[in-house]
Parts: structure tokens; C-alpha cells; sequence
């Protein structure tokens, strides 16, 4: 650490820009995880639909959709960041900032989202599935009135591992200007050498992370109905 | 109101029912009963159209349910009511949310099948629980939601599944009660998949007996009853088991509408040698006795002797190993 200068609150990288990037990272948190859950919940009950035995089994769609849903799993972050810059730039005119940083976020945490919604999913039992079967209804009235709400706490509960698998994604984001605290933390933290910053942010993301985990684990808890 | 004709189902080559025919009269409470995997679960699924038969026709209310897809079979289904053996109640539904469910399903008002939901909780009983859920209801509870439910559109059929399997033997009773006081006041006609001879005992007209999926034995409840020997006839009067150590001594004696007096008054009067009951079940259903009695006899001699008595008597007898 160099000495001589101010440091934690006099250090004008805590005192100016640890606020704002804190902000940077929770709207990019934010925001990708209601993309993702937009994205994803559709996409996780068309795998469940098309499996295997399911309610509109189609082998080839379910491959198909598995396949992709699982190359966007595997492709690590930091690549899947830069190879989406140029949709990143269409989408927000720029490659820079929380905004850009969102499309990649999004793209990422999409089919995560969706393989955890498809295994809440396929925890409604069968049973339950026949019953409302036997009242004569159909596909739309299955995912609408059984589906979903039956399995809720699950998809809460995933919404929640999601998002807090994307704070730590708003760090690597971060690392190719997205800002935010990841940002801040190595810019600072890392390449100047300042400890107070960089403990400055961990402290920061462990509370985001905490914050996210007991929120979700209040409204699955609002929720589920099964106890 | 139910007509099988020759029902078979194959899952990959392999035959789960083979060709059953058999009718229940409306009003009627039919019971179904079998072994796990006789193909009572897989007569049912075909019977609703869960399953696609192989072959055959299962017309229920004059619509042959195997005949029908897509949007038909969903609306024939809605004059079907289900009720299961884990009553597969919504957890995220109150009690009163799931009975309203079918009307939901298919399209009634909210107003109008709310009162219809009341209605029915009331109807078992359940009126005080409306606003609970599942979790918070015991077993029996559960199950009355689960009938409340299956009833909401006002079907004509109820199909039940192993209703009472989860339940002990008390709840079993007033689950049991609740159907027949059901059916006598909303004449529908009601058919009960059972592993338990207790339930068609209690509250069915006729049975079926289903063995590796296929039908050999069916009739009213008076015509098995009356012909002893017969497997159901055995299974609704059932004797324990044979105690040790009586090798060639004891007979097993069917009641159907003659007394156990009456039994004993022709062995004594054709001078038969005496006889011990070594146990027993009687039981008087439509005024007549039923039963089956093991009787020990001293000897595999005397035993024989009273055998060929009580048989030229018009009893049915059998000699036990």
C-alpha cells in the first residue's frame, strides 16, 4: 500500500465513487434478474412441457432446446461478456456502463433461471397434475392454475440463487466496464493497491448478497403454503 | 351408466388388462378389487382417458371415452368426478379455492361457483374449514375436500381410487359413509378402486374382481354372497389364519343364508361326530347370515364323516390342508 495517502472514508475513491458503484451494481442485479425471470420462466416450462413423458412430450424440441439452454450454461461469463459486446453496443448504443453490462448479465443468468424453474417444475407431483387433468383442463389452464402456483416457493428460491449468482457476475462484469463494485474493487482494490477499497467493496457485496438471500427467503417463505 | 366392452390395454407388448367387459347400473356403488398391479389403477386411468386404451370401448354416461381427444375428452371428463387416494389437493388453494377449482376449469363465474364451493363444503361437513389449506387439514379432512371437489360440477359419476388406503380405520368409516349418504342424495353412480374387502363389505352393491388384468369374478353383492367358495365370496368373509398342528382335522364352512343352528341341527340329526369351532366370522348382511366358520374335528376321519354330511346337506364344505 502506498503511504501518504487518505484512506476508507478520506479516500476519495470510497468516499466518491463507492456509492455510485454500489448503485451500478444492485440495477444491474436488478435488472438482469427480472429479465431472466421474464426469459427464463417461459423457457424452463417449455422444457418441462416437451420432456420426456410430460404434459406435450416432444423429444426433438426438448433436445434441441436443452442443447442450446446448455451451451449458454457452459460458455464462461468473461467470454460470453466480450462475444456479446457488438449486442450489447445495439441494444444500449454503447459497450460501456451498468446498461451494457445488463444485456450480457441477462443472456448469462437466462438459461440458469430457466433449468431450475424446469426442475421446480417437475417437483409438482403427478397427482396434483391428473386431478386438475380429470376437470377437463387444458395446457394453458395446467401451466396458469397448477404449474406455477404450485410450484412457486421453487421458483422464488431459484429467482433468489440467480440473483445472487449474478452479483458475483456484476464483479467479472466489472472487469470489462461494466462498473459497478467489481468494477471499483479492481480498478482500485487490485491495480492500485488500495486495501481499504477493496475491502470497502467485498463488505458491500457480502450485504448485497445477504440482503438478496433473506429477502428471497421471506417471500418463498409469504409464498409456500405447504407446511 | 359404465359399460366396458372387451377394455384391453398393452404397454409395450406387455398386456396390463385383457379384455374386460363389465356394466354399473346407475346409482349403483361398484367396487373394483384386486392386488397391486391385478390393473385396477390402469382400468381407471383408461376409464378417464388418462390412458389410451389399446382396444375396446369404455362408455360412461353414453360417451365411449376411449373414442375421444383434444377439447371432447376434456368436457366429457367434467361429467366425471375424481377422487384419489392422496387427495392431491392444490397446496397453494384454501379448501374452498379447491373445490372451486373445477368450476374455475370450466369457466363459471366467480360469484356463482363460490356459493356452488360453500355449498359443497358444507355438504361434507367442511363448511367451518374453507379458508384453510391443505396442510392444515388432517387426512379425512383432506379427502372430504377432495369428494367436495370432484362433485362441484355435478357430475353423474363419481370414480374413486383407493379413497380410503391412506386412511386409518375410523376415518376409513365416515369417508365410506359420506360416499353412500352421497349417493342416495345426488343419485350418481359411483365406482371404487379397493385393495380393501372392507370397503365393498361396507357401502358396494356388486364388485369385480380384477386378477392379472382380467376380470374372474363380478356380480351383485347378494350373488357372491350366495355362492360360496367363490373367491370374493371368500375374501369378504375372511377366516384367519389355520393354527398349527390341525393337519386333516379341520373344515371350513360357508354361511350363505343358513345359520350356524341350523349348520349344527343337521350334523346331529344325520348323527355326525362332534365338532369344535376352532374360528370364525359371522355376519348378517340384508337379513341373512353369512359367514365361514373353521370347525376341528377329532379326527381326519371324523372330519371326512362330517364333510360328506353337511355337503349332502347343501352346505358348502371344504377340507382344509
Amino acid at each position: 500500500m502506498t503511504a501518504d495517502r487518505p484512506t476508507w472514508f478520506e479516500n476519495p475513491a470510497i468516499r466518491v465513487e463507492l456509492w455510485p458503484a454500489l448503485g451500478d451494481t444492485l440495477l444491474m442485479t436488478l435488472f438482469a434478474t427480472l429479465f431472466a425471470i421474464i426469459a427464463g420462466l417461459p423457457l424452463g416450462i417449455w422444457l418441462y412441457m416437451t420432456a420426456k413423458k410430460s404434459l406435450a412430450a416432444n423429444p426433438v424440441v426438448y433436445r434441441v432446446v436443452s442443447v442450446v439452454v446448455d451451451i449458454g450454461r457452459s460458455i464462461p461469463f468473461i467470454i460470453l461478456m466480450i462475444a456479446l459486446i457488438p449486442l450489447a453496443r445495439f441494444i444500449t448504443d454503447s459497450a460501456l456502463g451498468w446498461q451494457a453490462a445488463v444485456v450480457s448479465l441477462t443472456v448469462s443468468a437466462i438459461p440458469f433461471y430457466a433449468r431450475l424453474v424446469e426442475s421446480a417444475l417437475r417437483e409438482v407431483s403427478a397427482g396434483k397434475i391428473e386431478a386438475v387433468q380429470m376437470m377437463g383442463a387444458g395446457r394453458w389452464q395446467l401451466i396458469r392454475q397448477v404449474l406455477v402456483p404450485e410450484a412457486l416457493p421453487g421458483l422464488v428460491s431459484g429467482a433468489t440463487v440467480t440473483s445472487v449468482a449474478l452479483v458475483s457476475y456484476t464483479a467479472m462484469a466489472g472487469a470489462v466496464g461494466g462498473g459497478g463494485l467489481g468494477a471499483l474493487a479492481i480498478s482500485y482494490g487490485y491495480q492500485r493497491y488500495q486495501t481499504d477499497t477493496m475491502i470497502a467493496c467485498i463488505v458491500l457485496l457480502v450485504a448485497c448478497v445477504g440482503l438478496i438471500q433473506l429477502l428471497g427467503d421471506l417471500l418463498a417463505r409469504a409464498v409456500d403454503h405447504r407446511k | 351408466m359404465i359399460e366396458l366392452r372387451d377394455l384391453r390395454k398393452e404397454f409395450a407388448g406387455v398386456t396390463a388388462l385383457e379384455g374386460i367387459s363389465l356394466s354399473v347400473a346407475a346409482g349403483e356403488i361398484h367396487g373394483i378389487v384386486g392386488r397391486s398391479g391385478a390393473g385396477k389403477s390402469t382400468l381407471i386411468r383408461c376409464l378417464t382417458g388418462l390412458e389410451p386404451a389399446t382396444s375396446g370401448s369404455a362408455v360412461v354416461d353414453g360417451l365411449d371415452i376411449t373414442q375421444q381427444r383434444g377439447a371432447a375428452l376434456r368436457r366429457s371428463r367434467r361429467s366425471i368426478g375424481m377422487v384419489f387416494q392422496h387427495a392431491n389437493l392444490l397446496d397453494s388453494r384454501t379448501a374452498l379455492a379447491n373445490v372451486e377449482h373445477p368450476l374455475q376449469v370450466a369457466g363459471v363465474p366467480r360469484a356463482e361457483r363460490r356459493a356452488r364451493a360453500r355449498e359443497l363444503l358444507d355438504l361434507v361437513g367442511l363448511s367451518d374449514r374453507a379458508g384453510n389449506h391443505p396442510a392444515q387439514l388432517s387426512g379425512g379432512q383432506q379427502q372430504r375436500v377432495g369428494i367436495a371437489r370432484a362433485l362441484a360440477t355435478e357430475p353423474r359419476i363419481l370414480l374413486c381410487d383407493e379413497p380410503t388406503s391412506a386412511l386409518d380405520t375410523q376415518t376409513t368409516g365416515q369417508i365410506l359413509s359420506l360416499i353412500s349418504s352421497l349417493r342416495d342424495r345426488l343419485d350418481i353412480t359411483v365406482l371404487i378402486i379397493t385393495h380393501e374387502m372392507s370397503v365393498v363389505r361396507e357401502i358396494c352393491d356388486s364388485a369385480t374382481l380384477l386378477e392379472n388384468g382380467a376380470v374372474t369374478q363380478t356380480g351383485s353383492l347378494q350373488e357372491i354372497l350366495s355362492s360360496p367358495g367363490t373367491p370374493l365370496a371368500k375374501d369378504l368373509v375372511p377366516l384367519p389364519p389355520s393354527p398349527q398342528g390341525i393337519d386333516g382335522r379341520a373344515l371350513e364352512v360357508s354361511l350363505a343364508g343358513t345359520s350356524l343352528a341350523q349348520v349344527f341341527a343337521l350334523a346331529r340329526a344325520a348323527g355326525a361326530p362332534e365338532a369344535e369351532v376352532e374360528s370364525g366370522t359371522l355376519e348378517t348382511i340384508d337379513g341373512k347370515p353369512v359367514g365361514r366358520i373353521r370347525l376341528l374335528c377329532a379326527d381326519r376321519d371324523a372330519r371326512d364323516a362330517l364333510s360328506s354330511i353337511l355337503r349332502d346337506g347343501g352346505i358348502h364344505v371344504e377340507e382344509a390342508a
